[in-house]
């Protein structure tokens, strides 16, 4: 991937607390697995930003080489690729979402 | 080199992964038309190993299959103790 993709990539990841890379929008998701995934997050209420990678083909490339995984959606949490749909479902049904992302939504609460 | 190509079959995909991941046992099945899969992956290779890490042995063990002809995959990848605690 370019340089200026891995850029824009790191940037996204670091700048954020909870970056989401999926098809499509939360409001329109373009596939069930992404779908899925934000719908977990707005669940939780936890704020996060979301990338559409149907934008952009160059992210949608570059971010599966970014995290060696060769599917979307994508989600990091302070910059660490957390895992894809199959892995956040898990997590969140077993509580270990909840007390990853709990410190994030107390933070965005008193910001 | 035909173009198109037949989809993998579950059988193939399982034989992949059991290759390539130590003492595995692995179940492949199909959940939406044909190439929407779901695979269990039951191995001691998995151990002290986050959910991350272990989906991708996977994903490594199926290189090509997962750019080009696998759409979706849904993984469990489980430690046997895991597995064992699971069923009971």
């Amino acid at each position: 991937m370019s340089d200026s993709i891995k850029q824009q990539i790191e940037q996204l990841v670091k700048v954020h607390d909870v970056v989401l890379f999926m098809k499509g929008t939360p409001e329109f998701p373009q596939c069930g697995f992404s779908q899925r995934v934000a719908g977990i997050l707005n669940s939780m209420q936890v704020p996060f930003t979301a990338v559409n990678v149907l934008l952009d083909n160059a992210v949608r490339e570059g971010i599966k080489e970014y995290a060696n995984w060769p599917t979307i959606p994508q989600l990091y949490v302070k910059g660490e690729f957390t895992g894809g749909c199959d892995i956040i479902s898990e997590m969140h049904e077993d509580g270990e979402l909840e007390t990853l992302l709990a410190p994030i939504r107390m933070q965005s609460e008193d910001a | 080199m035909n173009e198109t190509s037949l989809p993998p079959d579950c059988d193939t995909l399982a034989e992949i992964v059991r290759r390539a991941i130590s003492g595995s046992e692995v179940e492949v099945g199909l959940f939406s038309g044909h190439d929407h899969f779901e695979m269990r992956v039951v191995s001691t290779a998995f151990a002290g190993k986050n959910r991350v890490t272990r989906h991708q042995m996977v994903y490594q063990a199926l290189g090509d299959y997962m750019r080009t002809e696998i759409h979706a995959l849904a993984l469990k990848t489980l430690t046997p103790e895991e597995a064992g605690v699971n069923d009971e």
